[in-house]
């Protein structure tokens, strides 16, 4: 047997991750994945009004909070068989849209560069040389050598003051940390500048949402969003054109920085194309509604088995037996009461049964969601997966300038089978996140034109029938898919269960103890220290965790960070 | 002048959400000057760069281990906000001094930042405060008034 390694928690923003694993020989041969809180906000949910759901949800999470709220208004929508005003639809897929911007950027960035990115290399980093570098990748103005010097200076400035802050947990100097101080310094000046740019798609839920972090403008039926081209207190065409204005300045940096990035982090781990693979299942759902049923998406979802992008079989509507009929979820390996194998979300059942650690047994408060009795990967990877799958020109198109920008710099062909790993999810999010740019873009048109032709309908009243009805609302979160599940009775919520993209990525042994996507992807990872699991860590990273919704977000006894321990 | 009045937690923990709590009593019981900006944080963190940033002012509002027993009301300020943040006294710690800190970096951080703390009694699930929290809440909210007029800010009660 090998060595034992604990890590926890392991994400860098709120949520708590265990991760372990056995090392031999270099490599991990067993992993186990723990969220470490339960959450059972589900529980909170019974008895309210159908109509308020969403505005409980929304506080599952500190990171994810729009998502919530439109998941949990389709699934009462889906329950009551409602349309939605067209209006209605377009300011919701700009909302989801500008947010799911921000939340790539951000993983990208600032949660998960990091583990590529050595920030106190690039204090070693040439500007001149770095800006030669960046000049021939891309023509973003904020590539200039006064830019870089600049960035050096701050930069220096901050770490001299010995608080690192956000740069605390970083491993500096590993030896696996591969670029020259210039790619460092590119990278670092890119950080900063996102640290900008993410305000602009924040920005955009704030005008439409009418606040963020927590929206206020949806309700079960449409948006609270009055529409009057000339009024000051509603949607005016003024603001019209300020969301306008920072789609742009989204779309210059996620095509001319973000993808180019990617590319060349990509281009210099490219043995990072061999790990992470883990589970091939990929599971997305179709969004973006164009029609007032939710049977028209801009883009497109489904499912892929085996990595097989022949195999893919499409998801075509909100409420899609195929969807509605494959999701299940298991406890065996969960620390909640069970007995009952796997059960639907309309059955299911959160309720506590703790042990303790017990590596075949119960050791997580995650459940085990699984999609025909299989797991399934989700987020970015999968849903760009899907849409080449389904012949997605934008999608394809994008994903062809990533491969053929990382081939050119790696002096290789890269195919898309090079997907399947770790830094093939930080690619597939790129891509995502420029298709995502330029749907921002089109359904602000789409919304512009449907005003122009008279319609200002933003909400249909939902009508409440006594007994009993249930739903499924659905929604391609930043992190993949998010699903919520409600049973009505009388107009309360009777039942509520909510299966969250973590939850799907970060899944424990499964009814017939297979591994979950972390777990799988895990297997066969290099770790070169054992007491800086760097690579574990791009590993689980790549998938963006986010446990604050997947379990509970509260540690007030630990006072640590991040733990590691080797056994 | 712009100060914020941020109030951090989840409502969904019981005395978890005193800061929101009081972010909402606040704005339900006072007309406030324009230049006071009151924000229901919840336990997010990036999206709050936008609304914190070159604040002169920033008041937080949250629940906070002290080791002092439940519903004890702490204030800190100045150099003691840090060693608050480095010693991690609240569950949104992470999220919040990760905020704090890429302020600094950008160079807009807030002029001062005053934690008002409260510690709770519970962080069971459940959308209501713990009585003993409860019955603070006005004096939390005396606190953060009295802050705001010290920075001249006078508040007018709603009737």
């Amino acid at each position: 047997m090998g060595k034992r390694i604990t890590i926890d928690p392991i994400t860098r923003i709120e949520g708590h991750l265990r991760i372990d694993c056995e090392v031999d020989g270099g490599k991990v041969t067993k992993a186990w994945a723990s969220g470490q809180m339960w959450r059972g906000v589900e529980k909170i949910l019974l008895g309210h009004d159908a109509r308020d759901a969403w505005t409980i949800t929304q506080r599952i999470c500190g990171v994810c909070t729009t998502v919530h709220a439109i998941a949990s208004v389709r699934a009462v929508e889906n329950a009551l068989n409602m349309e939605i005003p067209l209006n209605a639809q377009y300011i919701r897929n700009l909302i989801i849209t500008a947010h799911a911007i921000h939340d790539h950027i951000v993983h990208f960035y600032h949660l998960s560069a990091l583990d590529w990115v050595d920030v106190t290399s690039a204090l070693k980093g040439d500007p001149a040389k770095t800006a030669q570098l960046a000049e021939s990748l891309s023509t973003w103005k904020g590539n200039s050598i006064h830019e870089f010097e600049q960035v050096k200076t701050r930069l220096g400035a901050f770490v001299g003051t010995g608080q690192l802050g956000i740069f605390t947990n970083g491993y500096w100097g590993h030896p696996a940390m591969k670029l020259s101080p210039e790619v460092n310094l590119l990278a670092t000046a890119h950080y900063l500048q996102a640290l900008d740019i993410q305000r602009k798609a924040n920005k955009i839920v704030t005008v439409l949402g009418s606040k963020t972090p927590h929206i206020q403008n949806l309700a079960v039926g449409g948006v609270a969003n009055p529409i009057a081209l000339d009024s000051q207190s509603v949607l005016t065409v003024e603001r019209l054109m300020a969301i306008k204005g920072w789609i742009d300045e989204l779309a210059d940096f996620v095509k001319n920085v973000y993808l180019v990035d990617v590319s060349a982090i990509g281009a210099f781990y490219s043995d990072w194309t061999k790990y992470g693979a883990g589970i091939t299942d990929y599971l997305s759902v179709p969004d973006l509604p164009l029609d007032t049923k939710g049977t028209q998406f801009a883009l497109p979802g489904g499912y892929i088995k085996g990595g097989d992008l022949a195999s893919h079989h499409a998801i075509k509507a909100f409420g899609d037996p195929y969807f509605r009929d494959g999701v299940e979820e298991s406890v065996k390996h969960s620390w909640y009461k069970g007995g009952k194998g796997a059960l639907h979300p309309y059955k299911g059942e959160t309720d506590p049964e703790y042990t303790d650690f017990e590596d075949n047994g119960k050791y997580s408060w995650v459940k085990s969601p699984t999609f025909y009795s299989r797991p399934a990967q989700v987020g970015p990877l999968a849903r760009v997966l899907n849409m080449v799958a389904a012949d997605h020109a934008p999608t394809k198109k994008y994903l062809q300038t990533v491969l053929d920008t990382v081939g050119s710099l790696a002096k290789t062909t890269i195919p898309v089978s090079a997907l399947h790993s770790t830094i093939g999810r930080h690619a597939a999010r790129a891509v995502s996140c420029a298709v995502q740019v330029d749907e921002l873009d089109h359904q602000w048109s789409l919304l512009m034109a449907n005003i122009a032709k008279g319609d200002t309908a933003t909400f249909n009243k939902p009508v409440f029938p006594k007994g009993e009805v249930s739903g499924v609302g659905f929604h391609e979160a930043p992190r993949g898919v998010l699903s919520h599940w409600v049973v009505i009775k009388d107009g309360k919520i009777k039942n509520y269960q909510a299966v969250v993209p973590t939850t799907w990525n970060a899944a424990p042994r499964n009814e017939s103890d297979t591994p979950g996507p972390y777990e799988a992807a895990l297997l066969n990872n290099p770790v070169a220290d054992p007491e800086k699991p760097l690579e574990v860590l791009r590993t689980v990273h790549s998938f963006d965790p986010c446990l604050a919704c997947a379990v509970h977000v509260l540690d007030p006894e630990s006072n640590e960070v991040v733990t590691v321990k080797v056994l | 002048m712009r100060i914020v009045v941020l109030g951090v937690g989840n409502i969904l923990l019981s005395d978890e959400g005193i800061g929101v709590r009081t972010v909402e009593k606040l704005a339900r019981d006072y007309i406030l000057p324009a230049e006071v900006e009151l924000i229901d944080g919840g336990t997010s963190a990036m999206e709050m760069l936008e609304d914190l940033g070159h604040a002169d002012h920033l008041i937080i509002v949250d629940a906070v281990r002290s080791g002092k027993p439940p519903a004890t009301i702490v204030r800190m300020a100045g150099d003691e906000v840090p060693v608050f943040f480095r010693t991690k006294l609240s569950p949104h710690q992470v999220g919040l001094s990760d905020v704090l800190a890429t302020l600094v970096l950008m160079g807009e951080q807030p002029g001062t930042t005053t934690v008002i703390g409260i510690e709770p009694e519970s962080l069971a699930l459940g959308m209501e405060l713990t009585p003993a929290v409860a019955r603070q809440l006005p004096q939390v909210v005396g606190l953060v008034k009295s802050e705001l007029n010290q920075l001249g800010m006078n508040l007018t009660a709603r009737h």
